[in-house]
């Protein structure tokens, strides 16, 4: 099955390099992988898709954990959830058959971001079926796709959801959390730079 | 090393914040993590570091290759308990490490290895030696750091010692440039304490669970401990045996486990697994319930993992959430050290009468006594096995045995009876050949007091057998019993079992050994009946230094009995049948 997880990790050089080699152990392909900064200073939050079996989950949740500069997992399971991708999709496209593509770009609520005199730039959010379903459609009508760039997935819990760790690390989120991060539970101080 | 000047004034270091090179930093930090001993081999990247090592109170052991330095700490630290340090250049001195940390991290070991590397300023540029050391062990360590900072290196240092020592222990490595070893900052040993080492979420023993575990023990019928490396590690001893004693539970063993439990203990049943005695598998094969106690169901111990203990429930008491479920599906789980996971469910377990099932699997032990090897009559031939129940016999057991990676190391197991934790040191997770001889002389710096055997097979001692100058050159009195079939033994005896007795590559020539040992100024000799292994093994330890015994075995012999890979754990190769004899008072 596909197992989502997010996660906190310490914003540092290596630790990707850290999150990917723990997978290549395991022998688990990722799917797809979201990085970026989090609500919370020094932190980034990490959306990583993988297929293993289904009690797998437990086990690549105590295995990230393990992970020095790991902060905190929280395994989506099922809990209800929002995950969108980003997609950019640059087609060639001519006057001829411009229009087709503002009309499809209409249908699926994408935005155009570039156009120039061959080709259309088109960005979509949404779940991972609704860019699946443009492309087949662009591609069911004999359009180019020239380019394609798909963010990976990023997930959000439903709801007022706040995992045990993030609890302990106060719940104001956009402003630095000093003073209110338990000692046991705050990221380490920055530590000396890795390789990479 | 550590006159009464130098000590007081790195004492003085670690109260008062003062300016120090990077390179009096890494000593200064080791200093007050209460290091007194280093394993290491100097080179360019990590010269400004050796330069600085005689103004500190710590010896400093000059190994022959940098894999001894790494076996040497992890014999330090599962002799002592204490984190073993390794020290070593960059590029080939950092690779050459590699797999002496891959042998402690398998193993659970606090290491912590530092390694220079080339200044921060070319790093990347593929400079001379080199190498991407951090990269290349991020996989076998628990963590490791890149410091390229002089004011990061007390902090980092710390960092690796907290990770080393917390939860399931592990090896560290430090890689530090050689321009923060030559720059200079504030040295604030206690600004530089890291903060305490944080909870994993995943550490959870709840309440129902003590209790449902204890309901599992009260009703059994038929239960078995399951006690392994953990036992030691979180230092368990008497909380297992209380487990164990209160509700009359037989206690099987794992390698590393072994010493965990004293092996004279009327519950103790032995070392269970692929070369586990037959009534221990079969017990655990018709256990109904399973308390398996900082151990990790490797498969060495579970055979086939699909026709593992099929009739027993399992509980589970293990300090890494990532070693639940992972081999063997177990029904009650309690994530935690293991010494304050007994201590809680202590209280909750009362006396039970065990006897009818201890009665059970002593009737199963049947001839297997009389089969056993050690009660074989002497006929002129040397057994090894002879050669590890003689050795257990003269020493009264009292040793630290470290052993090397093949059949000598199942022999050993199995005759060699550990009463006390920390007596037998041995590689079982990776199974690393060569590990002996540099693992003893780290057990016996470690332990100077205590009398230290090295048990290797031919094979493995050639590994490694540069390491013989460096016990000349400590003057350690470690005692090397080669025990010489002139054969890569176990691999020969997969042969004969598996593979048509097709013996390829695995007859090897030596050196005779004990000339080896005497072109290093090691006496030795060379025992080839059992009649001579007493004055022998007698004549090694009277002997002031180290002492060389090259036994010349029987060439042909295996390891019984033996669970081939694939097989289930009842499914033994026992022991052929030899002209039983016996037990003679002499063996008790």
């Amino acid at each position: 099955m596909l197992h989502t997880f997010v996660a906190y990790v310490e914003d540092l050089p290596g630790v990707l390099t850290r999150v990917a080699s723990l997978f290549r152990r395991l022998n688990i392909n990722i799917h797809s992988l979201t990085v970026g900064h989090s609500e919370r200073p020094g932190l980034s939050r990490l959306t990583l898709v993988c297929e293993s079996s289904t009690q797998a989950g437990d086990r690549i949740r105590a295995s990230l954990y393990k992970l020095e500069n790991v902060v905190d997992v929280d395994d989506i399971a099922g809990a209800a959830n929002v995950t969108r991708e980003l997609a950019l999709i640059k087609i060639a496209a001519s006057v001829a058959t411009r229009s087709q593509i503002f009309e499809l770009a209409k249908v699926f609520r994408a935005r155009i971001v570039d156009l120039t005199a061959e080709s259309v730039m088109l960005e979509l959010t949404g779940v991972e079926s609704k860019i699946e379903g443009l492309i087949e459609i662009l591609r069911d009508s004999n359009l180019t796709i020239l380019e394609l760039c798909r963010s990976g997935k990023m997930t959000m819990r439903r709801g007022h959801h706040t995992s045990g760790v993030l609890k302990a690390m106060g719940a104001k989120s956009d402003e630095p959390a000093t003073g209110s991060i338990p000692a046991a539970l705050e990221p380490e101080a920055r530590l000396p730079a890795e390789s990479h | 090393m550590g006159t009464q000047a130098n000590t007081s004034a790195a004492n003085a270091h670690l109260t008062t914040p003062t300016r120090l090179t990077g390179a009096e930093i890494v000593w200064a930090t080791l200093v007050g993590e209460g290091v007194t001993d280093v394993f290491g081999y100097p080179g360019g990247a990590i010269l400004p570091t050796y330069d600085a090592l005689r103004k500190f109170p710590i010896h400093h052991t000059l190994v022959r290759h940098e894999q001894g330095a790494a076996h040497m700490a992890d014999g330090y630290a599962r002799a002592s308990g204490k984190v073993g340090v390794a020290i070593a250049t960059s590029g080939p001195g950092a690779t050459n490490l590699v797999t002496g940390i891959a042998t402690a991290m398998l193993d659970s070991i606090p290491v912590v290895c530092i390694t220079g590397n080339v200044s921060s300023k070319v790093l990347g540029t593929d400079a001379f030696q080199e190498v991407d050391i951090t990269g290349i062990t991020l996989p076998i360590t628990k963590h490791n750091f890149l410091v390229n900072k002089t004011e990061e290196i007390a902090p980092a240092l710390r960092h690796a010692f907290q990770i080393a020592r917390s939860n399931r222990p592990g090896p560290v490595l430090v890689d530090i440039t050689k321009d923060a070893q030559q720059g200079t900052a504030i040295f604030d040993f206690e600004a530089a304490k890291p903060k305490p080492y944080r909870p994993h979420p995943m550490l959870r023993v709840e309440d129902n669970a003590l209790a449902e575990a204890a309901e599992l023990i009260r009703q059994a019928e038929r239960p078995v401990i399951l006690a392994g490396h953990g036992v030691i590690e979180s230092q368990a001893m008497e909380q297992l045996r209380s487990l164990a004693e209160r509700a009359q539970i037989p206690v099987a063993l794992t390698l590393l486990g072994l010493g965990g439990f004293p092996a004279s203990h009327p519950l103790n049943l032995g070392m269970m697994g692929m070369h586990g005695e037959a009534w221990v598998n079969h017990a655990i094969q018709e256990a109904d319930l399973l308390i398996a106690c900082g151990m990790r169901f490797d498969d060495r111990v579970t055979g086939v993992t699909s026709q593992y203990a099929l009739k027993a429930k399992k509980i589970h008491i293990e300090v890494d959430p990532a070693e639940i479920n992972k081999n063997i599906k177990v029904d009650v789980a309690l994530v935690g050290d293991l010494r304050h996971v007994l201590e809680e469910l202590l209280p909750r377990i009362s006396g039970r009468d065990g006897s009818p099932w201890i009665k059970t699997i002593e009737a199963s032990k049947g001839d297997a006594a009389v089969r056993d090897i050690k009660n074989l009559p002497d006929s002129g031939h040397l057994w090894a096995a002879h050669v590890m129940h003689d050795l257990w016999r003269i020493t009264g057991g009292n040793a630290v045995v470290v052993t090397d990676v093949g059949q000598h190391q199942m022999w050993e197991a199995q005759y060699f009876h550990h009463e006390t934790p920390r007596t037998l040191v041995t590689s079982g997770g990776l199974g690393t050949m060569g590990f002996a001889l540099p693992a003893a002389i780290g057990a016996k710096t470690a332990c100077p007091e205590k009398e230290v055997w090295v048990v290797a097979g031919d094979g493995g001692f050639q590994m490694t057998a540069a390491e013989l100058s460096t016990i000349v050159q400590e003057k350690l009195n470690i005692n090397i019993a080669v025990i010489n079939n002139g054969y890569l033994g176990m691999v020969r005896q997969w042969q004969e079992f598996f593979y048509d007795r097709n013996y390829e590559s695995t007859p090897l020539i030596s050196p005779d050994f004990v000339k080896l040992a005497e072109a290093h100024g090691i006496p030795g000799r060379a025992v080839r009946t059992r009649a001579e292994v007493e004055a022998a093994v007698e004549e090694a330890r009277k002997t002031a230094g180290p002492f060389l015994l090259n036994f010349l075995v029987e060439k042909e012999d295996s390891v019984y009995p033996m669970i081939p890979v694939g097989s289930a754990l009842h499914e033994m190769i026992r022991r052929p049948g030899k002209d039983p004899l016996l037990e003679t008072a002499e063996d008790e």
